[in-house]
């Protein structure tokens, strides 16, 4: 295989455009494809991001693509999975909606699309955006956000294979929408770009958990969008849970756009792969919404797992409040970036954030980075960064007790971990959490 | 018991202990006073397998077993029991969990079965009073938040646990109040036996009143300069320890 430049990573995707809207026939007609086009025309403009973007300075994504990517030996579609293989990847012991993406796009047949409960819609987001015409001319990539790139429009321009969700008004959904994208990587190299829109009517609540799975040794990219969009009193839990092979690459957005007077819970743990960005961007549009945002990353090998957030407060009397922490081991590499605009109108605004950092190795490393901008002059805003090894003191202390090193090493990890944990309100998600730390450590 | 014989111990590079000899027999109160930075709680330290400090040369034998071949947690193992002068805070491990799952890991060492729930959370409440500590304090996370006092009674609330044969008080009345102090030596007494022995390190007099000595030494600059019974201790409360180093001809 031979090695791209960035440029030849440009012309690859262009041209699998092309390919890709041959393939389109009369579909090209519809709204949706001028969305498409826009994208890959603004895609076109800069290009795959790569080190020189600021925003990809210590994650260059063209360079691991370039090493790890073999664009001439790529997955065809001929994939299929059973139901019994896909269930060994399904979180345990968890009642869920379950929905299930090969390569980026919904499989009907292992998702659970014929027993949703009242007041649940859920589709493939190509059909959708004709039965939902409205919904997507309000909220399909539409809502301009901060930190929005151009993988976002990269998969834009690729919408096809992703799910539709909408929560009625006033509905109560219990069980959480689990979303499981398996990427076929047995026999060849493989790309999937999943693109969602979930709206969350006003007063509904709802939780929905991402969980990314890459099959076989070969080398896998992800790029992928979920957009929130969530009206007055609403309450929504999202988890995304990473979990991938060392072959995995992936860049993902979640967009929230806090449309009404609402809660956000958003949960991110990053476990494995070999170099995943997460962008997580939030922009609050409406009085007294609470953000809350959680992340553990627990690394080791040569991982390399990046969290940039922006939570953007449009207006006054919110509060945001954002936790990550990490452990790393091995030569795997953490960075964080914890973006918070505070804007004129936002006053009375409370932002706090805090990224916490374990190294366990000479070799491991972190960087992070909060960025503050505030525009109001009657805010509480707090941050701190911390990076350092296990406590001796704390671990001499259970050691003295009789607990052996090893033991005292795990004990200490989990409960740095706890309170992020803590936040799974999912008790089948989080026993499945806590068992592989313990796993690890 | 415990035999130390000519202890030299330093930390990065400077030598604290400079020939500590020290016999320690079952059913025995030692106190060790000493003015500070004579090498106290160096000495506690080094009997706990604290890694900070190097022993240079000198012996520990600990019921026959050569205690400076043993890691910390393999000490705690074999009985040696530090309560900490300054216990450490451990957000997110509550003082239940800690101790459930030190006491089973000495339990496995001396090849009993885990303690079952019901037993553990019996033990746990016929230990509690023992030190005056209350069920709400164990399910927090350990230390953290503790006043002073707190963090004293949870020590030897742990000590109680854990039934060491070997206890080591380093500076356990510092910042006590005489009531806390009276808990929290009553605690000790009561867990006194035949088979089990005491080290009390301590730089006042105050605590020996309620925890009796059967020998006083005094610590002064890391050698044991003189050992006494326990109206020792009230001549140094009197007098002072400048008495103690003109005897030791170093003043």
């Amino acid at each position: 295989m031979s090695k791209l430049i960035k440029e030849d990573i440009d012309k690859f995707f262009i041209a699998q455009f092309e390919s890709f809207e041959n393939s389109l026939n009369g579909e090209s007609k519809k709204p949706l494809h001028s969305k498409r086009k826009t994208a890959i025309d603004n895609f076109k403009e800069v290009g795959f991001p790569h080190a020189k973007h600021e925003e990809y300075k210590y994650s260059n994504v063209a360079k691991i693509f370039s090493k790890l990517f073999d664009v001439e030996n790529l997955s065809d579609d001929s994939f299929s999975l059973s139901l019994d293989e896909a269930a060994k990847y399904f979180i345990p012991e968890l009642n869920a909606i379950r929905l299930v993406f090969i390569n980026g796009v919904l499989d009907s047949k292992l998702s659970d699309l014929d027993t949703l409960p009242k007041g649940v819609h859920i589709q493939a987001i190509k059909t959708a955006a004709d039965d939902y015409a409205d919904d997507f001319e309000k909220h399909f990539n539409t809502h301009k956000i901060e930190g929005a790139d151009n993988f976002s429009e990269l998969n834009t321009a690729f919408t096809n294979g992703g799910v539709f969700v909408k929560i009625d008004a006033n509905a109560v959904v219990e069980t959480p929408i689990a979303c499981y994208y398996f990427n076929d990587a047995k026999n060849a190299d493989v790309i999937s770009q999943p693109r969602n829109l979930v709206i969350a009517e006003k007063n509904s609540q709802a939780s929905l958990i991402e969980s990314y799975v890459t099959l076989g040794e070969n080398t896998s990219f992800t790029n992928a969008v979920t957009e929130i969009v969530i009206e007055d009193d609403c309450i929504f839990n999202y988890y995304k849970y990473q979990n991938e092979s060392d072959q995995a690459i992936q860049v993902g957005a979640t967009m929230v756009h806090q449309l009404g007077k609402s809660v956000f819970n958003g949960v991110t743990l990053s476990l494995n792969g070999a170099m995943l960005r997460n962008n997580l961007n939030i922009a609050i549009h409406k009085e007294h919404s609470e953000t809350n945002m959680y992340g553990l990353y627990l690394l080791d090998g040569k991982t390399h797992v990046d969290n940039h957030t922006v939570v953007d407060h449009k207006v006054a009397n919110c509060e945001s409040n954002e936790m990550y922490k990490g452990i790393l081991d091995g030569q795997s590499r953490g960075v964080f970036n914890g973006k918070i605009f505070v804007r004129q109108d936002a006053q009375k605004t409370n932002a706090f954030q805090s990224n916490r950092n374990v190294v366990l190795s000479d070799d491991a490393e972190v960087d992070t980075k909060p960025q503050l901008e505030i525009w109001a002059d009657d805010v509480q805003c707090s941050h701190g960064a911390t990076v350092g090894q296990l406590d001796l003191d704390q671990l001499f202390y259970l050691r003295a007790r009789g607990i052996d090193k090893q033991t005292a090493k795990s004990m200490l990890l989990n409960a740095f971990a706890s309170d992020v944990l803590s936040n799974i309100k999912i008790e089948a998600f989080r026993t499945l959490i806590e068992n592989k730390i313990n796993e690890r450590l | 018991m415990l035999s130390i014989k000519d202890l030299h111990a330093s930390i990065e590079g400077k030598e604290i202990l400079k020939g500590i000899n020290l016999e320690v027999k079952p059913g025995e109160v030692h106190a060790i006073m000493g003015p500070n930075g004579s090498g106290k709680s160096t000495l506690a330290s080094v009997l706990a397998g604290r890694e900070d400090y190097t022993v240079d040369s000198g012996e520990i034998t600990f019921n026959g077993k050569d205690l400076l071949e043993l890691e910390a947690d393999e000490r705690a193992k074999e009985g040696v029991f530090l309560a900490f002068q300054y216990p450490i805070e451990i957000p997110g491990v509550t003082t239940t969990n800690f101790m459930k799952t030190a006491l089973n890991k000495i339990r496995e060492y001396k090849g009993l079965e885990p303690l079952d729930a019901v037993s553990f959370l019996g033990q746990m409440k016929e230990k509690m009073k023992l030190v005056e500590i209350d069920q709400s304090l164990l399910s927090r996370s350990l230390n953290e938040g503790f006043s002073g006092g707190e963090k004293k009674r949870n020590e030897i609330f742990q000590m109680a646990m854990l039934e060491p044969t070997l206890a080591v008080l380093d500076e356990t009345d510092s910042g006590l109040d005489i009531d806390a102090l009276r808990i929290v030596a009553n605690g000790v007494n009561k867990l006194k036996n035949d088979d089990n022995a005491t080290i009390v390190v301590t730089h006042y007099q105050r605590l020996l009143d309620y925890i009796v000595p059967d020998f006083v030494h005094v610590l002064f600059d890391g050698k044991i300069v003189k050992t006494g019974g326990k109206e020792l201790a009230h001549q140094l409360e009197e007098k002072g320890y400048d008495w103690i180093k003109e005897e030791a001809g170093v003043a």
